[in-house]
């Protein structure tokens, strides 16, 4: 649809960095290779350009879509197709920030985000650590056996759940979400960082113990810091999971706890769906994603060897 | 790495996870077990019933054409997906603030809960009020998610393909980070094709994150439940009704415990083969490598 | 516990589960397992022939159970047995 006037604009930034590319070949043996890769390269490059826009245009347009009606009034949402708000307005946000029942939603979902990532990160460092280095009675079985949890479907779980919960007593707290959401997290977690200890030289564990660290003192101050891109990324991941799931979080809670992703569905009322702030509040829940991405976008392009090269 | 030391006190680092992971693990699963062969009123009133809810599981049309429908559609959607994610993954640039930018952009999807990805593509697919239904009638193209199953089927597999082929771009995008720049080099000073390169360098550098790439989509798509159920209902008909939308209607909506739960047995077993056999291919894989190198 | 709605055979069921677990573990401790090449297309190790037939087992079951008039002690019977000749030459 709009390609060929995407090219036109893309072309200049396209060659910038045609050139921010060749730089890592100085650094290495041949460095004479570098004019005939300028001179192959450039046209493909531009083709890949636009491929790219194309594909961001794809991702971007219902997002858009989204954030365009989120300024828009009910009346004109459901008026004639505008393709950008005509009567610009803020009132859905509006009207997000100024109801505690909204705005308590996104407390609650950050809450037990925030202490599933704590609880997750905690417990599975160690594992993975064990799992990195250490060969012990059913490892791989254990190993395996946390995978199948990741991918055992919630629903499988919801009524259980929902009885385990209530007789403990935890129903309805921030906590009972955030331990559901252990299911799937912390094998996730011990997974990713287990990949990224076996990356770290088994020398540098003996030589701190030859040097008298003890093992909780070496595994903070040594080993922990070498790993922080592993743990970037799998609080990435542990932030995804959690933020994004809805069945349990829905089951495990009613009003104390709620998500917002199940205060959302009070736009639909008998009267229709109040359109504008179901859009608000769906862009409201973009935005910790993105935060969260902007901080490990480096660990992520650093490359995690997930499956252990 | 073949040198790990063995060492049976690993278990105590190992154990807080465990214990954590039991609890949410086992207790449930033995719990669905118990149901599943009761007809459960409360805990007081229940009667055994044997094997008669797997009987009547494996044996109901439904839930075979839910399954059937299952596996179509995570087929098709790992057949669009695996190779859409890394042509993304080799067109993102490297260096500069654009490749924080697209990384950013690509990875969105992937943050934005279910529901909202079904909610997005609710609004954007309608015709009255959203982008794409509008734009296709006003095409010529009566599309309609709510009258017609193909319709509702295909946007089900693009708003999967919007939502998750990140997931395989980043994975495929950090495979290939790791590469050194030295292999290029080596390529380029033999006149290597760009199909050579790939097919050489750096195809064999993605297997691993490719396997797990999709071991992972195929699992979520098997569980994929809130985007379809906001966006279609699982209509028109029972459509789009994948599993886990025909197994939370069984089980919310109908309040059959018992059958639910052997249904969810089934599903479980379903779901343990197909990802034993992920792993041991990939094991095996590792294995082969290891081996060939030493 | 009374949530958890217990039944005697699930009871059986899941002890048995745990008794093979432990006893598995056991027997490692004495005597750990070495990988080796059966007639399964694989190498493989105790554990990981245990867990073939268990998960073979399953299926065998379902099978019998969903789609035969077979009773599902034969299925049992013939698992047991299957089990014995994976774990002997698996």
């Amino acid at each position: 649809m709009n390609d060929s006037t995407r090219s036109a604009t893309q072309a200049v930034p396209g060659q910038v960095t045609v050139e921010g590319q060749a730089k890592p070949v100085q650094a290495t043996i041949q460095s004479q290779a570098k004019p005939v890769i300028k001179v192959a390269k450039r046209p493909s490059h531009t083709r890949s350009r636009v491929l790219m826009m194309v594909y961001i245009v794809f991702v971007m347009l219902p997002i858009y879509w989204l954030l365009n009606m989120s300024f828009q009034t009910n009346s004109e949402i459901l008026g004639e197709l505008t393709f950008w708000p005509q009567d610009f307005t803020l009132e859905n946000y509006a009207n997000i920030f100024s109801d505690a029942n909204w705005y308590m939603g996104y407390v609650n979902s950050i809450t037990y985000v925030l202490m599933n990532m704590l609880i997750s990160i905690m417990v599975a460092l160690p594992a993975a650590y064990a799992f990195s280095r250490y060969q012990f009675i059913g490892d791989k079985h254990l190993f395996f056996w946390l995978l199948t949890n990741l991918m055992a479907p919630p629903a499988v779980f919801l009524l259980p759940y929902f009885q385990l919960y209530y007789t403990v007593g935890l129903f309805d707290t921030h906590i009972a979400v955030a331990l559901a959401h252990c299911l799937f997290n912390i094998p996730l977690a011990v997974w990713i960082l287990e990949g990224f200890m076996s990356s770290v030289p088994k020398e540098i564990d003996e030589t701190a113990f030859i040097d008298g660290y003890s093992f909780p003192k070496f595994f903070v101050k040594i080993f922990i810091p070498m790993i922080r891109s592993g743990i970037g990324v799998t609080l990435f991941f542990l932030f995804m999971f959690s933020w994004v799931e809805l069945l349990l979080a829905r089951t495990l809670t009613s009003t104390n706890a709620q998500p917002i992703a199940s205060v959302m569905t009070r736009t639909s009322t008998a009267s229709g769906i109040d359109w504008g702030t179901l859009a608000a509040a769906g862009v409201l829940t973009i935005l910790p994603g993105i935060v969260v991405v902007y901080f490990v976008r480096n660990h992520i392009a650093k490359g995690f060897a997930l499956g252990r090269t | 790495m073949n040198n790990k030391v063995r060492n049976n006190k690993a278990w105590w680092l190992i154990l807080p996870m465990l214990l954590l992971v039991a609890f949410s693990a086992i207790i449930p699963l033995m719990t669905v077990v118990n149901y599943s062969v009761q007809d459960v009123f409360d805990a007081q009133t229940r009667y055994f019933t044997g094997t008669e809810w797997f009987v009547q599981m494996l044996n109901d049309p439904t839930l075979q054409s839910a399954l059937g429908r299952q596996f179509a559609f995570s087929l098709t959607i790992l057949a669009i997906e695996v190779p859409l994610g890394i042509g993304i993954a080799l067109l993102m640039p490297k260096k500069g603030w654009q490749a924080s930018a697209i990384l950013i952009l690509v990875t969105l999807p992937l943050l934005i809960p279910w529901n909202v990805v079904g909610s997005i593509w609710q609004i954007f697919t309608r015709g009255d009020i959203g982008l794409m239904g509008w734009s296709l009638r006003e095409l010529g193209y009566s599309y309609n998610i709510t009258r017609s199953p193909l319709d509702a089927w295909i946007t089900i597999v693009i708003m999967d393909v919007w939502h998750w082929t990140p997931l395989i771009a980043l994975l495929c995008y950090s495979g290939l980070r790791a590469i050194p720049e030295a292999y290029y080099q080596a390529a380029r000073i033999d006149r290597a094709s760009r199909w050579a390169i790939f097919r050489y360098i750096q195809l064999p550098k993605l297997t691993n994150v490719l396997v797990i790439g999709i071991l992972l989509r195929f699992m979520h798509s098997f569980m994929i439940y809130a985007e379809p159920f906001v966006l279609t209902g699982g209509g028109p008909g029972s459509s789009t009704t994948f599993l886990s939308q025909a197994l939370a209607i069984m089980a919310t909506a109908q309040f059959d415990v018992g059958p639910s739960a052997a249904f969810s047995l089934i599903y479980f077993l379903i779901i343990l083969l197909v990802s034993w056999v992920f792993y041991t291919a990939i094991m095996n894989m590792q294995k082969d490598k290891k081996d060939g190198g030493a | 516990m009374s949530w958890m709605v217990w039944t005697l055979p699930t009871a059986i069921f899941f002890a048995t589960i745990a008794t093979l677990l432990a006893g598995m573990t056991a027997w490692e401790v004495v005597s750990p397992s070495v990988e080796r090449k059966g007639f399964l297309p694989i190498a493989t190790t105790r554990g990981d022939r245990l867990f073939i037939g268990l998960l073979s087992a399953a299926y065998l079951h379902l099978v019998v159970v969903g789609f035969t008039p077979l009773s599902i002690w034969l299925a049992l019977g013939v698992s047991v047995l299957w089990m014995l000749v994976l774990m002997r030459w698996g």
